[in-house]
C-alpha cells in the first residue's frame, strides 16, 4: 500500500516528537517565570550605571532589611500554620457529610472563591468591617462598649496583615487538602476497627502518616502564598514597609529615596533563598514521610 | 523678602534654597540644542520653532493623541484641567495612564515604553525626581516662560515648576479642636487619628510632612531627625494612624487628621463640609510640582501644546481653584488676570518658608530609609 509507509513513518515521528507538545508550556515557563526571575535577581548585582557590584548584596545584612525578612517569615509561618490547622479541621469536619450534599458544595464553592479573595478588595472589606469607623467596630463600641483599638490601630500593621492573610489561607487549605482527605478510604478505618484498633489509634497509625505529606505540601504552599503576597499588605499597611514585598516596592517606586532600584534585585534573591530553604526542609520531611507510606 | 504678596515669600524661600540645585541640574542637562531652523516638533524648544500657536495646534491635532501619566483627577484640580483640554481640543485624545503612580514610576514608564506609542508624553514630577532625571527631558520654554520665577524653573526649560503649596494639617472640625502647634497632636483626643499621605520613604508629600515636623520642632532641613522623632513620639502615644489617606478614607472618617499639601487638604472640604485646613504658624514647608516633556515623547507637538496650555492664564487660575499656588501667580496678579477671589481664599502663609535642596533631600531620604520604619513601629 503506498499510503501505509507514510502513515507508519508519521506514527513513528509522533512518538519521537511528543515532547513538542510541551514546548508551549516550557516556553511560557521560561518567558514568564525563569527569565524574569533571572533578570530581577541579576539586576541586584549591578549599579545604576551598569557596572558589577556587590554593594546591594551587603544591604541584605542591614538591620532594617533583616527585620523585614524576619517579619515576612513569621507572618507567613504563623498564617500558614494557623491556616493549615484550621483548614484541615474544616476538611475533617466535612468528611462526615455527603460529598454531593448542600453544605459541602457550598463550602467547596466558597473556599474556591475566598482563596482568591485578596488585594485591595479584601483590604476594603476589612476596613469597612473593622476599620476605626467600620460597621463592626461601631456596633461593638455602641452596643457592647468594646473598643477594638484601645491599644492602637493594629489593623494597619502586621497583626492586621496577618488577619487579612488568614482570610485566604484557610480556604486555600480547604481546597488543596480536601482531595487528600477524601482519598482516605473508609475501608481502612473499618479494617482498623475490625482488627481491634480504636479511632484514635487509626488516626495515629494510619490517617496521620498517610496524610502527612499532603498536609506538609499544603503548608508549604500556604507559606509561599503568604510570603509572596503583596497587594493585600500594600493596601492595608502603608507605613514602614514592614514585609519584604513592600520593601521591594519602596526600592522600585520611591520618589524620596532615589537610586535604590537595584536593591530590589537583591531583596528578590533573599526571598528566593528563604523559599529554597523551606523547600529543602520540606524535602527532608517528605523523605521521612515516604518511609511511612511505603 | 517680598513686600506684599503672600506667595512672594514662598518664592523668596525657594530662591534662597533651590538656586544651587537648579544650577547643578542645568549642568547635568547639557547644552540645549536650540537650532530654530529645524521645525521638527521633537526638537522645538519654544513656540517660535513652530511659528504661531495655531501652527503648534495644527501639528498637535495631526498627532491626535496625548499620553499623560500620574495625574489624579482630584489632585490640584487636574480633573478640570484635563476636561478643559479635551473640550478645547476635541481632536486630541488624552490617554490617562496610572493616575496614582509615583513620580519615580513616571520615569520608569518612559524607559520601559521607550519607542512605543504608549510612552508618556509629559511628566508631572516632584523636585527630587525631576533633578535626578534631567537627561530624560526635552527643553522647552512656554510662551509665558519669563513670567515664571527663576527659582521655580530650570534655565533651559528642561523642567518648570507649575503649582505648589504648603504642607498643612487637614482635620474634621466636627470631631477635633483645631491644632495650633505640632505638639497639640500628641494630645489623647487625637488617638489613632493622625495620618500622613503615604510612606515618607516613598511619597514626596509624606516626606514633606516629616520635613515640616522637623522645622516646626526647631530643626533644620540638614537633619530630619527631629521630624522623625516627632512621628516616633506620635506613634508611641498611639495617635499615629498607619493608613494611607484617600478621598474615601477621609469621607468615611477613617482618617480624620491628615498631613498633606494645603491644596489637597482644601479640596476635601467638598466631600466633608466640616473639613478644615491649617498651615501651622512658624516656619512653613513649601513644595512645587514640575512639568517636563519626555525627550522621546511619541507625540512631541501635543506634549508642547499641553505645556503651553498648562501655563496659560486659564489653567493657572484652575490650579488656584484647586487651592494650589500657580507658578505665574505674581505676574498674573500684576497683570490683573488672576482670579482675585480664589487668591484671597488661600490659607494664610507662614512667616518663613523652607524648601530642601537636592543635597538635603537625598540626605534626608537616606536617613528616613534607615530610621523611619523603626521609629513608627
Amino acid at each position: 500500500m503506498p499510503e501505509a509507509t507514510p502513515r507508519a513513518a508519521r506514527g513513528g515521528a509522533r512518538a519521537g516528537w511528543s515532547w513538542l507538545g510541551l514546548t508551549p508550556f516550557a516556553l511560557y515557563v521560561v518567558l514568564f517565570l525563569a527569565l524574569p526571575t533571572l533578570l530581577a535577581i541579576g539586576s541586584g548585582f549591578f549599579d545604576r550605571s551598569g557596572t558589577f557590584t556587590l554593594a546591594n548584596l551587603a544591604a541584605l545584612g542591614d538591620p532594617l532589611i533583616l527585620t523585614t525578612f524576619w517579619n515576612s517569615s513569621w507572618v507567613s509561618l504563623v498564617t500558614a500554620a494557623v491556616g493549615a490547622v484550621v483548614g484541615a479541621l474544616v476538611c475533617w469536619a466535612m468528611l462526615g457529610l455527603p460529598e454531593t450534599g448542600v453544605v459541602r458544595t457550598v463550602v467547596d464553592a466558597a473556599s474556591g472563591v475566598l482563596a482568591q479573595f485578596g488585594g485591595v478588595m479584601l483590604a476594603f472589606v476589612l476596613i469597612a468591617a473593622i476599620g476605626t469607623q467600620g460597621v463592626v467596630t461601631s456596633l461593638l463600641r455602641s452596643a457592647a462598649g468594646v473598643d477594638l483599638y484601645a491599644d492602637g490601630v493594629w489593623l494597619y500593621e502586621l497583626p492586621g496583615v496577618a488577619l487579612a492573610y488568614l482570610v485566604f489561607q484557610v480556604p486555600l487549605m480547604v481546597i488543596t487538602f480536601m482531595p487528600a482527605l477524601s482519598a482516605l478510604k473508609p475501608q481502612w478505618a473499618e479494617a482498623h476497627l475490625t482488627l481491634g484498633g480504636t479511632r484514635a489509634s487509626f488516626w495515629a497509625h494510619v490517617g496521620m502518616p498517610v496524610l502527612a505529606p499532603s498536609f506538609l505540601a499544603s503548608l508549604l504552599l500556604l507559606f509561599a502564598n503568604a510570603f509572596s503576597s503583596y497587594a493585600t499588605a500594600a493596601a492595608l499597611a502603608s507605613q514602614g514597609s514592614q514585609i519584604v514585598p513592600l520593601q521591594i516596592r519602596t526600592a522600585l517606586t520611591s520618589e524620596t529615596v532615589l537610586g535604590r532600584e537595584n536593591l530590589a534585585g537583591t531583596l528578590a534573591l533573599g526571598m528566593v533563598v528563604v523559599v529554597a530553604v523551606v523547600m529543602w526542609a520540606y524535602s527532608l520531611v517528605q523523605r521521612r514521610a515516604a518511609r511511612w507510606q511505603a | 523678602m517680598s513686600l506684599h504678596a503672600r506667595r512672594g515669600r514662598v518664592v523668596a524661600g525657594l530662591a534662597l534654597t533651590t538656586v544651587a540645585a537648579l544650577a547643578l541640574a542645568g549642568c547635568a542637562g547639557g547644552a540645549a540644542d536650540a537650532s530654530a531652523s529645524n521645525t521638527d516638533a521633537a526638537t522645538a524648544t519654544s513656540l517660535a520653532d513652530f511659528g504661531t500657536l495655531a501652527d503648534l495646534e495644527a501639528a498637535a491635532k495631526a498627532e491626535g493623541q496625548l499620553n499623560v501619566i500620574a495625574l489624579p483627577r482630584t489632585w490640584a484640580n487636574y480633573g478640570e484641567v484635563l476636561d478643559l483640554f479635551a473640550e478645547r481640543y476635541p481632536e486630541i485624545t488624552i490617554n490617562e495612564q496610572s493616575p496614582d503612580a509615583s513620580s519615580a514610576e513616571e520615569i520608569q514608564a518612559a524607559e520601559t515604553n521607550k519607542g512605543l506609542d504608549t510612552a508618556p508624553d509629559v511628566f508631572d514630577l516632584g523636585l527630587a525626581v525631576a533633578l535626578q532625571n534631567t537627561d530624560s527631558f526635552a527643553p522647552y520654554k512656554v510662551e509665558t516662560f519669563d513670567e515664571i520665577p527663576d527659582a521655580l524653573k530650570e534655565p533651559s526649560g528642561l523642567f518648570v515648576g507649575d503649582y505648589g503649596g504648603y504642607m498643612s494639617i487637614g482635620y474634621d472640625s466636627s470631631r477635633f479642636d483645631a491644632p495650633t502647634s505640632l505638639d497639640d497632636l500628641l494630645d489623647p483626643q487625637y488617638k489613632g487619628a493622625v495620618a500622613i499621605n503615604g510612606d515618607p520613604t516613598q511619597a514626596g508629600s509624606a516626606f514633606a510632612a516629616v520635613g515640616l515636623a522637623t522645622v516646626e520642632q526647631g530643626g533644620t532641613l540638614d537633619d530630619f531627625t527631629p521630624g522623625i522623632d516627632f512621628f516616633g513620639e506620635l506613634a508611641k502615644a498611639g495617635n499615629f494612624l498607619k493608613v494611607d489617606p484617600t478621598d474615601a478614607t477621609i469621607a468615611s472618617g477613617e482618617t480624620p487628621v491628615v498631613f498633606d499639601w494645603d491644596y489637597l487638604n482644601a479640596a476635601q472640604a467638598k466631600a466633608v463640609p466640616t473639613w478644615k485646613t491649617v498651615v501651622l504658624p512658624g516656619t512653613g514647608y513649601a513644595g512645587y510640582y514640575n512639568q517636563a516633556i519626555n525627550k522621546d515623547a511619541p507625540h512631541p507637538a501635543a506634549a508642547r501644546l499641553w505645556q503651553e496650555f498648562l501655563y496659560s492664564d486659564d489653567v493657572q487660575n484652575l490650579w488656584l481653584k484647586g487651592g494650589a499656588r500657580p507658578a505665574r501667580m505674581d505676574a498674573m496678579t500684576e497683570a490683573g488676570t488672576i482670579d482675585a477671589d480664589l487668591a484671597a481664599a488661600l490659607p494664610e502663609a507662614p512667616s518663613d518658608t523652607v524648601v530642601p535642596t537636592e543635597e538635603q533631600s537625598s540626605k534626608a531620604g537616606e536617613l528616613l530609609g534607615q530610621m523611619w520604619a523603626t521609629a513608627v513601629q
